[in-house]
């Protein structure tokens, strides 16, 4: 049995400690947005945040989570309110959609360090998260876009 | 939680619908709009509900425009609803089922319905059929209001979702007509002179959100795999490593070789795997059945299999690029004619220079970020099937798995999904096949997840190739005459893009020589686009640079560019100023291209790291006609994403094989476009134009690699020759 907490809630799963994060997520607990991608840590798809630190979750063990804090896209807001989830219905920057759950996690973690980003920090921080629709240039503008409040 | 019931059939939902509901039906004349009344009443006739209108005046309009980020999704309902004139903030959209006769275009290349969402044909394809079909809608509802007001139909007009008498201003939402309104046995034909004019348009032209923006930015779209489904188990496969083999061992004596024994692999040791349940063989593969995808991997990392010999054994995708070369200078090698115009004999003999040059490319694969999966589940009886799938084509999915179950069409559900990217390699329904065949056996619904590197393994993939063009030029250097011989495997595949109808050169011969590898080759977002325009527009600044002409005077004077393409060439002159003096150790290239109807010119703006060989691209142009722009928005961001896929496939990725075996596994040897390698500007323009639209989901792609390589060309001094251009082939170059 490991135990966490997961979007404000108190997730005990019956799994075995070495099941990789992104599954025990997606498929024991059932919160789908959260993708697989490579399983590699390469893509960033599967980016969620452990203790307020973005983390690929494919590449983490659940027992490692134990007692900790995760946050989800699910949880990232309770209706979509989250000043980059409002900048990223503005920028329109989603197309085929898969890789934005990761996305938008990994721009979240930025925006909580550093609230006023330059173009240079967002790029750094970004480049990890590969977008195969290649929104690159409206991700950014959507960081912009939250990190000034608009 | 994604926990699917679809106990409903069809036509109890259909039955159970209050308010009106039209029906599309295929008869003799091809697809048209009928009454549920009349549709119901054909004995064979396909029938299912198109456009429904609720008393409470929802109006719900299915999609047969599947999704994978290009935003066809609400671009075809909304061409309905802009002649039904809906309000749009009452459309719902539903996906249509999978069932090509009713909701299919006709295919441009043969005589069947197809509901293929490939090659950029959502828009352009069902334009007319959708508008029409709004249109039709719309007369009824006015008929059902004149009969009611007493007054002639024709002196009706329509606000959004609202019949308006200008006579007395008497009103009546859709809503309350749906209430009492009556469809006709036979819906009111529509002259295409009745369809509204273009500056009527309230929709079309003016970029209405995407309605699965929302979805996609907390987490909610569904995805195939994000299906989950009561007492659901999961596969992982394990595929030949060379194309095509099979496990088991190959035994030349046995006619049967699908016999293959389980001693072929160390299924014992495997099905004794903590939560695995089975090992199915498919033709290609094993798939490890078990109770949660990571003990399915778990079981398929730990399969040793012995396979049989494969036609692909030994391949070395290198090796073959130099036997392509032999093959062109064969005479006697086969060759299957593309064009023929004028006397091209003659224009060479009587040239006053020619030109010759080669071009070769390389595999390329999709690399769309959700990697291939289905979900299936078959019923007790085994006379049933459900499949969730993200598909490009739900048509031929449904078809792969009926016919991968014995069973017909008709008894296959398919349900569409959100695809997490396409680009050409989801509509096989290959991969839903196999789910399909591992639901079977295990008698269980299965959801099937190709990881990653099998995803890259097993392709399909963009041909490799090899080229050679040549010129004759007249003594006003005019071009003449024209030859292009593209040689690899792949047939149709190898050809798109080849042919130069843009250009007014008189005499041409265009021919393909084919292999074959026994390599899995796909579509892949404008295919032979890429490497077809590259040589073609590499040769042809090539001559221009020779000539000393500017280069798109050369195309127009010397190539001579159609004026559709003089009009696209004159606004990206404009839009990128691509005369003026670039920065120190900057140049810029153009290019243009054709697909799917559309024709763009492109401009890239590059410098050259000297030291490594990486290419910057710091600026790109692109003026496109892609005919009236249905949504405009959408259309920017489509070709936005394609110059950056483009982009990505020519500065960086590359697929080799060598002894048969795939040599990239994931993205740390497949390496794609990242953040850092984004260009400064991208920027996008529509012609103004009044023409039909046209595809334009690949035409920012084709245009970039020319474009690249003939500014490098005016940087170095030397030409890239070989795609991709990656920083080792540049420096190659560079230094040579």
């Amino acid at each position: 049995m490991v135990s966490f907490t997961l979007n404000n809630r108190q997730v005990s799963l019956d799994a075995d400690p070495s099941t990789p994060l992104l599954w025990a997520i997606r498929d024991h607990v059932g919160l789908t947005g959260t993708k697989y991608g490579c399983g590699a840590g390469l893509c960033g798809a599967c980016t969620i945040h452990v203790d307020g630190i973005a983390q690929r979750s494919c590449q983490m063990d659940v027992g490692s989570v134990a007692g900790k804090t995760l946050v989800t896209i699910e949880g990232l807001s309770p209706d979509s309110s989250h000043p980059l989830q409002k900048a990223w219905i503005v920028e329109e920057v989603p197309q085929c959609g898969y890789c934005q759950s990761g996305q938008i996690m990994k721009a979240a973690e930025l925006l909580a360090k550093n609230p006023k980003p330059s173009r240079a920090d967002i790029m750094t921080h970004m480049d990890g998260n590969i977008c195969r629709c290649g929104t690159y240039h409206r991700i950014i503008a959507a960081i912009e876009r939250a990190s000034k409040g608009a | 939680m994604n926990i699917i019931d679809t106990n409903l059939s069809r036509r109890s939902v259909l039955a159970g619908l209050g308010g009106m509901a039209f029906c599309i039906a295929i008869g003799n004349d091809g697809v048209r709009l009928m009454s549920q009344a009349q549709a119901n009443t054909l004995a064979n006739a396909s029938v299912t509900p198109w456009v429904r209108i609720a008393p409470d005046g929802r109006i719900t309009i299915l999609s047969a425009g599947a999704e994978m980020g290009q935003g066809s999704m609400t671009s075809l309902p909304l061409i309905v609803a802009e002649e039904l004139d809906a309000d749009w903030s009452k459309v719902a959209i539903e996906w249509t089922p999978a069932d090509a006769k009713i909701y299919g275009y006709k295919d441009p290349f043969g005589t069947e319905q197809l509901m293929w969402i490939v090659g950029s044909r959502a828009v352009q394809l069902y334009f007319t059929q959708l508008r029409t079909a709004g249109a039709q809608v719309r007369k009824v509802l006015i008929a059902n209001a004149a009969q009611k007001w007493g007054v002639d139909p024709a002196t009706l007009k329509t606000e959004p979702s609202v019949v308006v008498n200008p006579a007395n201003g008497a009103r009546l939402t859709y809503g309350e007509i749906a209430a009492f309104g009556t469809i006709p046995a036979t819906l009111p034909a529509v002259d295409p002179k009745e369809l509204k004019d273009r500056k009527d348009f309230r929709l079309i032209g003016k970029s209405v959100p995407r309605r699965d923006t929302p979805l996609k930015v907390n987490g909610t779209a569904q995805y195939a795999i994000d299906v989950k489904l009561p007492g659901m188990v999961y596969a992982s496969t394990l595929h030949s490593p060379v194309h095509n083999a099979q496990a088991g061992i190959w035994d030349p004596g046995k006619q049967d070789q699908s016999a293959a024994a389980p001693e072929s692999w160390n299924d014992a040791e495997v099905k004794a795997m903590k939560g695995v349940i089975g090992i199915v063989k498919l033709a290609n593969g094993l798939a490890v059945v078990a109770d949660h995808f990571e003990t399915a991997k778990a079981g398929r990392d730990a399969l040793k299999v012995t396979w049989s010999r494969a036609k692909a054994d030994g391949f070395s995708s290198a090796r073959a690029l130099d036997d392509y070369v032999r093959i062109h200078a064969d005479p006697n090698a086969q060759a299957v004619k593309l064009e023929e115009k004028g006397d091209v004999k003659a224009a060479f003999a009587g040239a006053a220079k020619t030109y010759h040059a080669e071009f070769r490319s390389d595999y390329g694969y999709h690399a769309q970020m959700e990697p291939l999966n289905a979900v299936v589940r078959i019923n007790d009886a085994g006379d049933k099937a459900d499949v969730w799938e993200g598909s490009q084509a739900p048509d031929e999915s449904r078809k792969a798995v009926a016919k991968a179950l014995g069973l017909k069409d008709e008894q296959v559900d398919f349900h569409q999904c959100y695809m997490g990217g396409g680009f050409g390699r989801r509509s096989l329904g290959d991969y839903a096949a196999e789910c399909a065949l591992i639901a079977k056996e295990v008698r269980r619904p299965v959801k099937l997840i190709w990881t990653r590197e099998e995803d890259i393994a097993q392709g399909m993939f963009r041909p490799q190739s090899f080229q050679c063009l040549e010129a004759a030029t007249d003594a006003s250097g005019k071009v003449t005459g024209w030859k292009h011989c593209v040689v690899g495997d792949g047939e149709f595949l190898l050809i798109t893009g080849i042919k130069i109808p843009y250009y007014g050169v008189p005499n041409q011969y265009i021919e393909r020589r084919g292999v074959s590898h026994g390599i899995k080759l796909k579509h892949w977002r404008a295919v032979g686009h890429v490497f077809n325009t590259f040589a073609i527009e590499s040769f042809v600044d090539q001559m221009a640079v020779d000539q000393g002409v500017d280069p798109i005077e050369f195309r127009l004077e010397r190539m001579g560019a159609t004026p559709k393409a003089r009009k696209v060439f004159e606004a990206l002159a404009q839009m990128s100023d691509y005369k003026a003096k670039r920065p120190d150790g900057r140049a810029i290239g153009i290019s243009i291209t054709e697909r799917s109807g559309s024709l763009g010119a492109g401009a890239v703006e590059i410098s050259l790291e000297r030291a490594t060989g990486k290419i910057r691209v710091h600026k790109v142009w692109a003026a496109i006609d892609g005919g009236v722009i249905v949504q405009p928005a959408a259309a920017k961001a489509n070709v936005e994403s394609a110059i950056i896929y483009g982009l990505s496939s020519i500065l960086h990725e590359r697929v080799t094989i060598k002894n048969g075996v795939v040599e990239q596994s994931n993205f740390h040897d497949y390496n794609v476009m990242r953040m850092s390698d984004l260009p400064e500007e991208l920027n996008v323009r529509f012609v103004e134009v009044d023409t039909r639209p046209t595809g334009l989901g690949e035409i920012g792609n084709p245009f970039i690699a020319g474009a690249i390589s003939n500014a490098f060309y005016r940087l170095t001094g030397k030409r890239l020759r070989h795609l991709p251009f990656t920083p080792e082939r540049v420096l190659e170059t560079f230094k040579a």
